[in-house]
């Protein structure tokens, strides 16, 4: 064998957060504490028109009279909400006119990303807007989209230049007053993405946004927008990631897809944010809300991988308001050291001859614990909902923990529902079957597991399968049971 | 959880159960350890008041309406039953011991009890007499959870149900049946009977429990059995809940088992305005098996909750779970099955399935599986379905002449049956078979 069990584990906990640099940008942070007058400002230096002011206002009063949710299955410090600056924003002069005015330390930090900005990405043929602390900055292959029609921006922008697209759908499929996190990012949120895709429109590339918290004792509350209109289809992605802090920094995200009659969208996000130390230390609290809502012969089709977050709260749910559509939902979970996930899904029936599918992996591993909770509901008038649930768990270790809550509410006869759930640990045999063909035991593990994810790999585009491989086996490294 | 939100007809009970408590006390011996466990429970119960749909475990089942009715908690009179008048609800086929309660009051008439090897008798006498103090002592309110609030209700109020001992290396040779019946004499009429069941090492016993009402007055009831299995010991309980639509069963059931010892629980749920059947099984050493098994057939406004535990705290063992649920007219069925693998319950292996089938377009199933696993080197799964009729097979049965209805009968009937094969009593298996077929409408064609 290459490695001993102790040596794995060493390089295990040796192991660094790759993404946990912090880069150091001069940069317009708020100051810490929250109240209408923060709120106001978040507004007047977004140049907001009254309503969305309103809007903001409204939902923090409804916030304050909401108490945190206790029930998921995480255990954490409650983040003082009057220690966290809820805006932070790289410090620009002027709107950047080319790259070559980007800062450059900015530039660098996208290159340690992996991310290029520059044209060269259109070799990969992916339109990236990248969001740094609360602020886009960055949003390429403007031109090339806009050719279509498709509006592709940070949603500060949407607000300004396209306020009948946002005022019509904002809020429209989670309201303010949705849950504790969405209405305080309701409040609070100070940037994220816009995205349209008109009438019978495919989207010729990849649309993807990239989030890093940088500053400290700063919170990031991004709001995404997807609107896809009649027959259209968009494939948007995802990406995260955060310096390296003791302190737990809080990410409360809300993210909106809107299908239109016949459209398509699929969401896949790759969550790497900072998990925390091996001790368990710092990471970001990871509280998002995520709801896509399909129109008559819509589809929505959510993949995630998350590997990173010292808490991770997050159901990403499809409402399937018109006949026929399907919602979709492929999620891979890791969680080691002191990590905790509560994850799943919620799939609405509201139509008739709607279709869902589940299909979660949770892999856990060190000292963390890994929830799956979903929620299928078939409404009176859905006649014909079919549903079909799957939730693998994967424990390596014998300090972490599987757990898995699905309810499932039928309240129509013609509802056909099935859900399985396994709980296993990789065996010993199909290791040592790798061993003696000359794999060692980390490869044989990252062979395993990628084997265990692979309905959910599968599901994402290339570019990103190839990174949350990577993100997998890294994240494992040296758990061998 | 003392509530603003609560209606004024829940404390009203909640109150009355607490005044309640006085009178009993005048007619119990207060320096009896059993006591303080009461007053202790008592204060629970009033600490957690009624359960509400806001807790997580009562999410989809409601008390509300069934806390409203004005119960009385004693009986006001002694009423007598003619056995030729209740006979159908025993199984009279075979030879049984039998512990018959009247509006919770035993019934020596109809009672067949024994101190011959085995004690079959009531736990009013055991609480009683020093005799039994060892046995009370070491096993009584031990498994039965102390913040439950209903559990708690229930201890304050203990007093009397059935008692079965058997000690070391003894098999009861024969079922023992233990019979709740409320007659309506009493109005409507709430019941809290408490139970204790242990089997000593490699002892065995099979028990079947039912409870019955026998009038149009609303019944509550709130049970609580504690069942201890020691090493090697078998236990095989049945329950039959085939109650009238104003009779209501909150059925709390615990079972503490030893290593290498084996309990089977079948629940038949056929009837009853709103049942809850509160299943918890605690495993406490290894190799141990713990089988739950039910069938749920109910229609109109019924109800019907299985909630059950599994908590494998020790290593090697096994728990097989089988609910099957056929749901017509408007009735509302949940399942809430939770295995609990703890850390050190290396090498379980734990199997859940649910499957159900919705008749009607008004009737509704909750149901949730859920597991809880803190062991790597396990083997878990839970399955759970929500379909139809397969419209082959029924399109099969039609094409040769068997009418709609009957087809689907016969097809519900198979759905069900596999839960049955587990029933080690031949005679219970028919009865129960007959049940299902009379529920269902099919003319199975022959005598069963």
């Amino acid at each position: 064998m290459a490695y001993t069990e102790e040596e794995l584990k060493k390089e295990l906990e040796t192991k660094e957060y790759e993404y946990g640099f912090y880069t150091d940008i001069e940069s317009d942070t708020f100051p810490v504490g929250l109240n209408e007058d923060i709120i106001r400002a978040i507004s007047k230096r977004k140049e907001e028109p009254e309503w969305m002011t309103e809007w903001r206002l409204q939902a923090f009063a409804a916030w304050k009279e909401m108490e945190e949710p206790e029930w998921a299955n995480v255990h954490y410090e409650k983040p003082d909400f009057q220690a966290i600056s809820y805006y932070s924003a790289p410090k620009k002069k002027d709107k950047y006119n080319s790259l070559d005015e980007v800062d450059p330390e900015l530039l660098e930090t996208f290159n340690k990303l992996g991310i290029s900005i520059d044209e060269q990405k259109k070799l990969a043929g992916v339109a990236v807007d990248i969001v740094m602390d609360s602020v886009s900055v960055a949003t390429t292959f403007r031109d090339t989209l806009a050719e279509k029609g498709i509006i592709f921006c940070s949603i500060s922008e949407a607000i300004k230049e396209h306020p009948e697209l946002v005022r019509k759908y904002i809020g429209s499929v989670i309201p303010p007053k949705d849950n504790f996190y969405a209405a305080l990012n309701s409040a609070v949120f100070s940037d994220g993405s816009f995205c349209y895709i008109p009438k019978g429109v495919r989207c010729p590339m990849e649309l993807s946004t990239y989030f890093r918290i940088n500053q400290a004792g700063t919170g990031q509350f991004e709001r995404t927008l997807v609107i896809a209109d009649e027959g259209s289809y968009v494939s948007y992605l995802e990406g995260c990631t955060a310096p390296s802090r003791d302190e737990n920094q809080l990410h409360a995200a809300c993210v909106e897809l809107i299908a239109l009659d016949d459209a398509e969208i699929k969401y896949s996000t790759v969550q790497n944010w900072f998990p925390g130390d091996k001790e368990g230390k710092g990471g970001v609290f990871n509280f998002v809300t995520k709801r896509g809502i399909c129109h008559t012969n819509a589809k929505i089709s959510w993949t995630q991988v998350e590997t990173g977050s010292a808490v991770t709260w997050k159901y990403p749910s499809c409402v399937l308001k018109g006949d026929n559509s399907i919602g979709e939902f492929y999620s891979i979970a890791v969680t080691n050291n002191f990590q905790q996930a509560d994850t799943g899904t919620k799939m609405v029936h509201l139509g008739k001859n709607t279709r869902s599918t589940i299909i979660s992996k949770g892999i856990s591993a060190g000292k963390s614990q890994n929830s799956y909770r979903g929620l299928v509901q078939v409404n009176p008038r859905a006649t014909n909902a079919r549903n079909f649930s799957q939730c693998d768990s994967l424990l390596m270790g014998n300090d972490c923990g599987a757990h898995t809550f699905p309810y499932i509410e039928a309240r129509n006869n013609s509802a056909q529902i099935e859900h399985e759930a396994t709980t296993s640990k990789i065996g010993e045999d199909q290791i040592f079957y790798c061993n003696q063909r000359g794999i060692d035991t980390e490869k044989a593990i990252a062979l395993i597991v990628n084997g265990f994810s692979k309905e959910v790999l599968n599901k994402l585009p290339m570019e990103f399968a190839v990174e949350a491989q990577k993100l997998l086996e890294i994240s494992l490294e040296g758990s061998v049971g | 959880m003392t509530g603003l939100n609560k209606s004024t007809h829940s404390m009203e009970l909640k109150e009355k159960l607490l005044s309640s408590f006085m009178v009993m006390e005048q007619d119990v011996d207060l320096a009896a350890p059993v006591h303080d466990l009461r007053t202790e429970s008592l204060k629970t119960f009033e600490q957690l008041g009624f359960p509400t749909k806001k807790e997580e475990a009562w999410k989809y089942t409601s008390l509300a309406k069934l806390l409203k009715k004005d119960y009385s908690v004693f009986p006001k009179k002694e009423t007598t039953l003619e056995l030729k008048d209740v006979k159908k609800y025993f199984l009279y086929e075979i030879d049984s011991y039998k512990v018959v309660f009247i509006d919770g009051v035993y019934s020596p008439f109809l009672s067949d009890t024994t101190h011959d090897g085995i004690d079959v008798c009531l736990l009013s006498a055991a609480l009683d007499k020093p005799k039994y103090k060892a046995v009370i002592d070491k096993y009584f309110n031990q498994v039965a959870k102390k913040d439950d609030s209903l559990t708690a209700l229930n201890t304050s109020f203990a007093r009397e149900g059935a008692y079965i001992y058997i000690p070391k290396s003894v098999v009861a040779e024969k079922p023992i049946q233990i019979i709740h019946f409320s007659t309506g004499e009493q109005g409507d009429f709430m019941l809290q009977p408490r139970s204790l069941v242990v089997a000593e090492e490699n002892a065995q016993v099979q028990i079947i429990e039912r409870h019955q009402s026998l009038s149009a007055h609303a019944v509550l009831t709130n049970a609580v059995t504690e069942i201890f299995a020691e090493q090697n010991a078998i236990i095989d309980y049945y329950k039959i809940q085939n109650d009238r639509d104003d009779a209501s069963l909150v059925d709390n059931t615990y079972i503490s088992q030893q290593r290498d010892s084996n309990v089977k629980v079948h629940t038949f749920s056929f009837g009853g305005q709103l049942t809850r059947n509160n299943l918890n099984f605690y495993q406490e050493g290894e190799h141990i098996d713990s089988t739950m098994k039910g069938i749920t057939i109910i229609e109109d406004q019924q109800h019907v909750d299985h909630y059950t535990l599994v908590n494998h705290a020790q290593p090697n063992c096994e728990s097989h779970q089988d609910y099957k649920g056929i749901y017509a007219g408007k009735a509302v069925g949940v399942f809430n099955g939770k295995i609990y693998v703890d850390q050190i319950a290396q090498k379980t292996n734990a199997f859940q399935q649910n499957n159900n089938i919705l008749l009607d377009d008004k009737a509704t199933i909750n149901t949730k599986p859920q597991l809880e696993i803190f062991a790597d080197d396990v083997k878990c799964s839970h399955g759970c379905t929500i379909g139809q009729l397969d419209e082959d097979a029924l399109f099969y049965l039609r094409s040769r002449g068997i009418p709609k209805k009957e087809a689907k009968g016969l097809l519900t009937y198979a759905f069900a049956n596999n839960v049955l094969e587990s029933v080690a009593i031949p005679a219970l298996k028919t009865r129960i078979n007959k049940l299902i077929a009379n529920k269902l409408g099919v003319d199975l064609g022959h005598d069963l």
